[in-house]
């Protein structure tokens, strides 16, 4: 049946409007000649090509680079093995096991914040990138935890035996079989914890040395200091990158649901 | 020990392949095999057959190796493996939801037993082929298991556990996912992969019907124990057990008291008659209770009493109509009741008729009520 009246459209419009529209400003404004954000001078690109000429904006980039690089593979590799080792060990008190594994996503990061500066400081641990790489290490572990275990209780536990059945050591049965398996979860998992750390303001301040900016920080400093439109390129440009991250994330579930229903059907 | 019964006892421990001594598990509190023993001869096709929960998966996974019992031995071909890792044991098992690998295709799902213990990829390739024309799925080698149907993945997976040709193949309802029909064609397969490789094997299923068409010797289970082990013959027209005998045979249980007994037969008290059956195995005393087990079809419902007929009156209660035979309930002393089975569509007997229930003594066998089901 034809839809009656266009309203559920002009509902869609309006909220994708509400979503978007801070967004499409930005970037209009990122290709503005004029100094003045709200006066439209004609398009240009000389606030990108200033961005890139900023050694101190390329440095922080840098930094949160390696930042969410490093920190989502130690989470990877963490969450994983947790996830693997929780879904083969039965707990009594697997439930509280799981929801205190999780709770760093619900707990507010200003807290999460001031928790990790003291926890630094009594171990006397100089703050800069490696109390940064450990406290995004630390947030990120749920993201890939999360995903791994839901995949691995969605997957035929008679897999792995079939495996062992037909010769293989337990090692080599997860390397042959669960490991392919679950390696979309981890990847997704992986890129979703790259974009936490990358946009993470809160945390990072309070546990980052004086020396040590990351390209979040960067930006919000820049803004105490007065905006240029520089910042609206680099906000330009870290969305687009965001945008590519979200798309291989859909793409990635996508290929493990295709799997997952495969996996029923056969049932 | 006379020298003879030296050499049958050697006999039998050459030709067992597989023995379960003093099997028992248990998971948490529930006791799930309450110490099994089961010999499994080579070459035979035995089945496990139970209602579901009644711990024939368990064995089949202590076989297997993927459960380690809490007590008791598996010997495979005389050696102690009950702590043998499932990969170093030669027993391969077809899983009920056929457990293959998704992210591989079935010629590298059936190749991966050989891969494992690196045979060289052309005598790979030369197995795998051979073990998809015996289970008729030549040119399916590149197809991936989600472009199979239910019987195809069945082949496949019986194709990956048989091409290492293990000792003893394990099967756990390998058939209960597909339809009727497929069902029916599968049991023959199976019995022809048997017969070809002659492979031993241990057939788990719920269903009387496949285990009566398919196997050498069945070992009815309940409740995590051997009721009885047998051939389809012994187990369906010799029952020991009232729960066999149901399970089975779908067999009617009559209770009674014994009357008396001759050299052949025994006559107890039942409903507000008298029933005669075949002589029990073990001697009675009169006043004893009894069960004998009576299948559907082997009840005669008479209109009237004959002269010095054993049997009882019994009221039809129900009518039903399946799988080409017509079920009567009927209803007799003091609220028990009896399914009596006929041929053909319909019969003259109406719910609320006066019947006369009688059998031949040769077809009630009397069985231990000690099961109950």
């Amino acid at each position: 049946m034809k839809n009656r009246t266009k309203l559920p459209n002009v509902y869609l419009g309006i909220i994708i409007a509400i979503m978007y529209l801070p967004i499409l400003i930005v970037i209009i404004y990122s290709f503005n000649t004029s100094r003045i954000s709200s006066i439209w001078g004609g398009f240009s690109l000389k606030w990108y090509v200033e961005l890139f000429r900023d050694q101190s904006i390329l440095e922080a980039l840098k930094n949160s680079i390696v930042l969410a690089t490093l920190s989502s593979l130690a989470a990877a590799f963490i969450g994983t093995i947790a996830a693997v080792g929780f879904t083969r060990v039965k707990l009594r008190s697997s439930g509280f096991v799981e929801y205190l594994s999780t709770l760093p996503i619900m707990i507010p990061e200003i807290i999460l914040g001031v928790v990790f500066l003291i926890y630094f400081s009594l171990l006397g641990l100089p703050f800069g990138m490696t109390t940064l790489i450990i406290a995004h290490t630390a947030f990120c572990i749920p993201y890939v935890f999360m995903l791994v275990k839901a995949r691995l209780a969605g997957m035929d536990k008679n897999l792995a035996e079939a495996a062992r059945d037909l010769g293989a050591s337990g090692p080599r049965a997860f390397l042959d079989i669960t490991f392919p398996l679950i390696l979309p979860a981890i990847a997704s998992g992986m890129l979703l914890a790259f974009a936490m750390s990358f946009d993470d303001v809160v945390i990072s301040i309070f546990v980052t040395g004086v020396n040590t900016n990351t390209l979040p920080i960067k930006i919000y400093t820049q803004l105490k200091t007065g905006v240029t439109p520089k910042i609206n390129a680099l906000c330009t440009l870290m969305f687009f990158v965001t945008v590519m991250l979200g798309l291989l994330f859909v793409f990635i579930t996508n290929i493990t649901n295709k799997r997952t229903t495969t996996k029923e059907s056969s049932q | 020990m006379s020298f003879r019964e030296v050499l049958n006892g050697v006999q039998v421990e050459i030709n067992t392949i597989l023995r379960l001594e003093q099997i028992t598990k248990s998971f948490g509190e529930t006791l799930v095999l309450k110490g099994i023993d089961l010999s499994v001869y080579r070459g035979e096709f035995i089945t496990l057959l139970g209602p579901s929960g009644c711990g024939k998966t368990t064995t089949l996974r202590i076989i297997a190796g993927l459960e380690i019992p809490d007590s008791g031995k598996v010997i495979l071909e005389g050696r102690d493996v009950t702590f043998d890792e499932p990969n170093t044991r030669s027993v391969n098992t077809v899983f009920q939801n056929y457990a293959l690998f998704p992210h591989m295709s079935v010629e590298a799902n059936i190749g991966y037993s050989l891969r494992l213990k690196r045979v060289d990829k052309a005598t790979i390739k030369n197995k795998v082929d051979e073990v998809l024309e015996l289970v008729q799925l030549s040119g399916y080698s590149k197809r991936m298991p989600h472009e199979l149907s239910g019987g195809q993945k069945q082949r496949v997976a019986i194709a990956r556990a048989v091409i290492n040709q293990p000792k003893v193949l394990l099967l756990d309802e390998p058939l209960g996912a597909l339809d009727l029909q497929l069902r029916r064609e599968m049991q023959t397969e199976l019995k022809r992969f048997q017969t070809h490789l002659g492979i031993t094997f241990i057939y788990i299923t719920h269903d009387q019907e496949e285990a009566l068409n398919m196997s050498d010797r069945i070992a009815v289970m309940n409740e995590g124990a051997f009721v009885q082990i047998g051939t389809p013959a012994e187990v369906y027209d010799r029952p020991q057990t009232a729960f066999t005998a149901r399970f089975v045979g779908s067999a009617n249980i009559i209770e009674g008291k014994l009357l008396s007994q001759d050299k052949d037969t025994v006559t107890f008290s039942c409903g507000d008659g008298i029933g005669i059956a075949n002589l029990h195995s073990t001697p009675l005393t009169p006043g004893q209770s009894i069960a004998v087990a009576v299948r559907r079809e082997h009840l005669h419902l008479l209109k009237t009493a004959p002269e010095n007929a054993h049997g009882f009156d019994a009221i039809v209660k129900e009518k039903s109509f399946s799988g080409g035979i017509l079920q009567i309930l009927l209803s007799y002393g003091e609220g028990k009741e009896l399914i009596a089975s006929r041929h053909g569509l319909d019969s003259n007997l109406s719910p609320g008729d006066h019947v006369f229930v009688t059998w031949d003594p040769e077809h009630a066998v009397p069985v231990d009520l000690e099961n109950p089901a």
